[in-house]
């Protein structure tokens, strides 16, 4: 089913990070341990999704009818900024240990270029999972979204491993820290490519 | 530093950053909207003008539609002194490597491809997007060919076209769109011969 | 003579202001901060070029009008009012590429819009805007938009050589070029070993 093509491909092919470079900062600065990467992807998978689905719903029951499309940047990025505000609040009263844990990464969230980027890349161009390119409706841009986000989390998980593993190595002086990370990515976004044309 | 937080303060500054941006945000919309357009305008001529000879008229605002298959596909004459001296046509596939791709393939009146241009695609750089003009001579060997006699597949599936190396999928898909285009051409042409015929 | 030496001396400390963007607070490279545009949009020099004076435009007319307002901002609300702002901004931005830019417009695509969630603008006014004169600020706006524009100029540069063995388009040698340096890979390896060499250039001129 198209679904299916649609979760490969936001997560392989097209992952948002290693191939579309969205959602590089959090994914340089949070990334050097395996367990806060898994619990920062968990809280962006959660925005993505959310965000996504109302920001679909504001483009074309609002924005469009009324002929103000050039009022999408800020629209967006207020709903998002109010959605982790939201996201914020209820996470500290129902677990206030993984409202700790998340620290400062979680109002970052809002400025995950992933998170606003998935968001106008849906309702921005057409795409075509095996079939003819078309615009994605409202479930289909919402598992896109929600696949994307995996998509981040996979390429962060297996990241903090390897970063993990680089911390106990003999990395040269000039390398450590960003740069031997950057180019580790880029060996990352290297293998990944080899899912190219799977869909 | 900055003015105390009350309930007030807050509702009346934030209503008057919303006002002071959406000010800011109307008046360059407002300012643009014609700009716009024309640059808009302006990309569709400039890729008309590429693909079909010399012409005096606005082929933009004598653009038409023609069914084919079910799809329609927009169609700009091109004209000199009042005569069709050829037909520019948008001809999209959803067959590249990287999904859709947009050709402008422009037509002389005697039947042979005049030019080619590419609208839009999302191949990869370096291997499928060669068949953009001036990468590579890929989109060459299509100018002067007449399709009759020009077979539009790569040399690989019995054509005559020569393949971008190791990008057959976006030759294809190119070829794909060329003859689509050909497809809607010949419509044209017929037209345009029952119009003369009729007015005669 | 007092006066003008003051003078000289506050013209230097602006001045400064600008040229610390470019080295001791270059943002890609020190700071490390607006990392997606800078992997994103430097497949070319020119492509580089125009993202980094895009940014600048943001990041100056944001720095202006945050220092403006400043002052007047409850400190409850002061990152949404500065959310506000810098969108509106970027939307002015991108109505005025869409009408004079076009070819530029659509090969940044949605890394123009991205250009407000770019932490350099939000961080920049955060950090500094909100707490210096107007005049102070746009020097600051343009000297760290420099900086970045210097920086993804110089990599879109390596990349295209790299790639495409061109430079803002025009072809240097009659090769074809290492295509992964185009593709996303070569974004991040490219970035990581110019970090390498700048933070050894600027260990040596300090």
């Amino acid at each position: 089913m198209e679904y299916i093509l649609i979760i490969i491909s936001a997560v392989f092919v097209n992952n948002i990070l290693l191939a579309q470079f969205l959602g590089t900062c959090p994914f340089l600065g949070v990334s050097n341990k395996v367990s806060t990467s898994a619990g920062m992807s968990g809280a962006v998978v959660f925005v993505i999704t959310l965000a996504t689905l109302f920001t679909y719903l504001l483009q074309y029951y609002v924005l469009v009818p009324l002929g103000i499309e050039f009022m999408q940047t800020v629209a967006f990025i207020l709903v998002i900024a109010a959605l982790v505000q939201m996201v914020e609040i209820i996470l500290k009263k129902i677990s206030p240990s993984l409202y700790q844990a998340l620290g400062i990464f979680l109002p970052l969230i809002t400025t995950n270029c992933a998170v606003l980027g998935v968001a106008i890349l849906v309702v921005s161009k057409e795409f075509s999972f095996g079939g003819d390119p078309h615009m994605l409706n409202m479930a289909q841009s919402v598992v896109y979204a929600a696949a994307s986000a995996l998509g981040f989390g996979v390429a962060m998980v297996l990241f903090a491993g390897i970063r993990e593993q680089l911390d106990l190595s003999n990395v040269p002086e000039a390398f450590k820290g960003t740069p031997i990370a950057l180019i580790t990515a880029g060996i990352l976004a290297l293998s990944f490519m080899g899912f190219a044309g799977l869909v | 530093m900055a003015k105390e937080s009350s309930l007030k303060n807050m509702v009346s500054t934030l209503t008057i950053v919303c006002l002071i941006s959406s000010a800011l945000m109307g008046g360059a919309y407002i300012l643009t909207k014609k700009p716009i357009e024309a640059a808009n305008i302006a990309k569709i001529n400039s890729s008309i003008a590429r693909v079909v000879p010399t012409f005096d008229n606005d082929p933009s605002s004598d653009v038409f539609t023609k069914e084919l298959n079910g799809k329609s596909y927009k169609v700009y004459p091109a004209k000199s002194g009042g005569k069709i001296v050829g037909y520019a046509i948008e001809s999209p596939t959803a067959n590249g490597f990287g999904g859709r791709i947009v050709l402008m393939v422009g037509f002389s009146s005697d039947g042979t491809i005049f030019n080619t241009s590419v609208l839009s695609h999302s191949e990869t750089p370096g291997l499928g997007d060669k068949m953009v003009e001036g990468k590579s001579n890929f989109s060459v060997q299509f100018k002067g060919k007449n399709p009759a006699d020009f077979k539009l597949s790569v040399r690989k599936d019995g054509g005559d076209v020569d393949a971008i190396t190791a990008s057959t999928i976006t030759s294809r898909a190119f070829c794909e769109a060329v003859e689509t285009a050909w497809k809607v051409y010949q419509l044209c042409a017929e037209a345009q011969t029952n119009n003369e015929n009729s007015n005669e | 003579m007092q006066k003008l030496r003051l003078i000289m001396r506050i013209a230097m400390n602006k001045l400064n202001l600008i040229t610390k963007g470019i080295i001791k607070e270059n943002p890609t490279f020190v700071l490390v901060l607006g990392m997606c545009p800078t992997l994103g949009t430097t497949t070319s020099a020119f492509n580089g070029f125009g993202m980094g004076l895009a940014t600048t435009f943001v990041l100056t007319l944001s720095n202006v009008l945050i220092s403006l307002v400043a002052k007047q901002v409850p400190d409850k609300v002061r990152i949404p009012v500065y959310i506000v702002l810098i969108a509106a901004v970027v939307t002015v931005l991108q109505l005025l590429m869409q009408a004079y830019t076009p070819g530029l417009y659509e090969t940044l695509g949605i890394f123009i819009p991205l250009i407000v969630v770019n932490c350099i603008v939000l961080g920049r006014a955060e950090a500094y805007a909100s707490k210096n004169s107007v005049i102070d600020s746009t020097m600051d706006g343009i000297g760290i938009g420099l900086g970045f524009t210097l920086s993804l100029t110089v990599v879109g540069a390596i990349r295209e050589l790299l790639g495409s063995a061109s430079v803002f388009g025009i072809k240097l040698f009659d090769a074809d070029g290492m295509l992964v340096f185009i593709l996303a890979p070569g974004a991040f390896i490219v970035l990581g070993y110019l970090m390498v060499l700048f933070n050894k250039f600027k260990s040596r001129i300090s």
